[in-house]
């Protein structure tokens, strides 16, 4: 899988969204879009949850750690 | 009668009982220039006040001596401040001296702004030139006096601040001759050997004589010269000696300086756990908003209504069937008129009326004859009537 960061996977997901909402768009394109657009928004909601995953373990790895000062 | 005699002994004796008990002598404040000046060994200074016209013996005992902000030297114009008394061995009187000044103090006003101004033509305060203080210094090295409140206070806020600083003192003097030269000896040896990340020189306040050795020029190159950044903390908040100028940073007391070069250990675990708190809030903030960004994009049309365009292309499928339909319908119908008139016109001049009133068609092999002249004898022809057709010969 191409690595690419969520940001511009994210921009091109919303520009696919523009193309297939306009009317003049013949339904092959359409078709070969939406295909398109499915696969990156499982890339971004991938992304997504890796990140979210991520925080969660810093944060309470970093929660564990902490030992309060005891002045 | 004969006068009796006194001793020489008895004669100094009453001289010196005569000036001891003088209120004026006890006291005195003598100006003028010293010669015959003689460190001795024992640590006494013994030398001869002198102006133009007279001179005084004098003697200074070393319990006095520390007290000297400067070195006295022969031909140094000089106000000396003591007691009268006699020295019965050699009947002489002389000034006992406690203290003793330059004379002249405007003279070291005069000697400071000169090398106030040839330092700055220079650029040793450029503001360019001066390093930051570190933050988060680990060794503080101190110049100052081992005895006496500043490194006392130093090490007060110091450690109050950061109970694991670590403090390097060089103990110098701060005031006295030579001074100067220890004071800038000790900034070369910390650079010299990486003692400390910052440096506090300092003393406490005192006569501008007392303060002198931070106005001299060998201590200012050194501290130009330093590598490590340098806190100066010179007498009192007004004071304002050239090392404060040339230092990279001015404390107005030690114990500032020792703020200064010490961050508060608890300020700084306050700051990093704000931080901590606003790194967390960012990414969680960070990550609510792409979320939200790729939860609106695939809420779009587009991708929640995929089949949409299709239902669409449906409905225009419908359509396009529909009005196909209703053109061929038209079409149909519009052809069924035009047969009826065509039917009706041709009803009016339909042959048919004609033979009712009994007219016959005559037809040779399918086809009408219209003339006699297509006819020849012995041919067959149909007659057609209205009612029905008859077959007949050609006779003639």
């Amino acid at each position: 899988m191409e690595e690419i960061n969520f940001e511009k996977s994210m921009e091109k997901l919303e520009k696919i969204a523009e193309e297939l909402e306009r009317d003049d768009l013949s339904l092959d394109d359409s078709v070969k879009l939406f295909e398109e657009g499915m696969e990156l928004s499982k890339k971004c909601n991938e992304s997504l949850q890796k990140a979210e995953k991520k925080i969660t373990v810093i944060i309470d790895e970093q929660e564990k750690n902490f030992i309060p000062s005891e002045e | 009668m004969e006068i009796e005699p006194i001793t020489v002994e008895e004669l100094n004796k009453y001289i010196k009982t005569k000036i001891d008990g003088d209120e004026f002598l006890n006291n005195v404040y003598v100006r003028g220039e010293i010669s015959n000046f003689k460190l001795h060994y024992t640590g006494h200074m013994y030398f001869t006040l002198k102006d133009e016209k007279s001179l005084v013996k004098c003697i200074m005992f070393k319990s006095y001596t520390p007290y000297l902000s400067f070195m006295p030297k022969d031909g140094m114009k000089v106000c000396i401040l003591g007691s009268v008394s006699v020295f019965e061995r050699d009947g002489v009187y002389q000034i006992y001296a406690k203290g003793m000044k330059q004379d002249g103090i405007g003279s070291l006003y005069e000697e400071y702004e000169k090398l106030k101004a040839k330092l700055e033509k220079e650029g040793l305060f450029d503001e360019t030139h001066k390093k930051q203080v570190p933050r988060f210094s680990k060794t503080i090295g101190v110049l100052t006096s081992s005895t006496g409140a500043v490194i006392r206070d130093i090490i007060n806020v110091s450690t109050r601040r950061n109970p694991n600083v670590h403090i390097r003192l060089i103990p110098v003097p701060v005031q006295g001759p030579g001074a100067e030269i220890k004071i800038a000896e000790a900034i070369e040896k910390m650079n010299r050997e990486k003692l400390a990340d910052v440096i506090i020189v300092g003393r406490g306040g005192g006569s501008i004589e007392d303060l002198w050795p931070f106005n001299e020029e060998i201590v200012a190159r050194a501290i130009y010269n330093s590598k490590l950044p340098i806190i100066s903390a010179v007498g009192h908040e007004t004071d304002f000696t050239i090392a404060d100028f040339v230092a990279d940073l001015r404390a107005p007391t030690p114990s500032a300086a020792a703020e200064l070069a010490v961050p508060n250990i608890e300020d700084v675990k306050y700051t990093i756990s704000q931080y901590e708190n606003k790194y967390k809030v960012a990414l969680k903030r960070k990550h609510e908003l792409m979320k939200m960004r790729f939860e609106k994009c695939m809420s779009r049309r587009a991708f929640k209504e995929p089949m949409q365009k299709i239902n669409e292309q449906y409905i225009n499928i419908d359509m396009y069937t529909k009005s196909l339909n209703n053109s061929i319908l038209n079409k149909i119908n519009n052809s069924k008129m035009k047969f009826n008139n065509v039917i009706t016109k041709i009803d009016a001049l339909s042959p048919m009326k004609t033979m009712a009133r009994g007219y016959a068609i005559t037809e040779k092999d399918g086809k009408i004859i219209k003339k006699a002249a297509d006819l020849e004898v012995g041919d067959e022809i149909t007659l057609k009537y209205i009612d029905g057709e008859a077959r007949a010969k050609i006779q003639s």
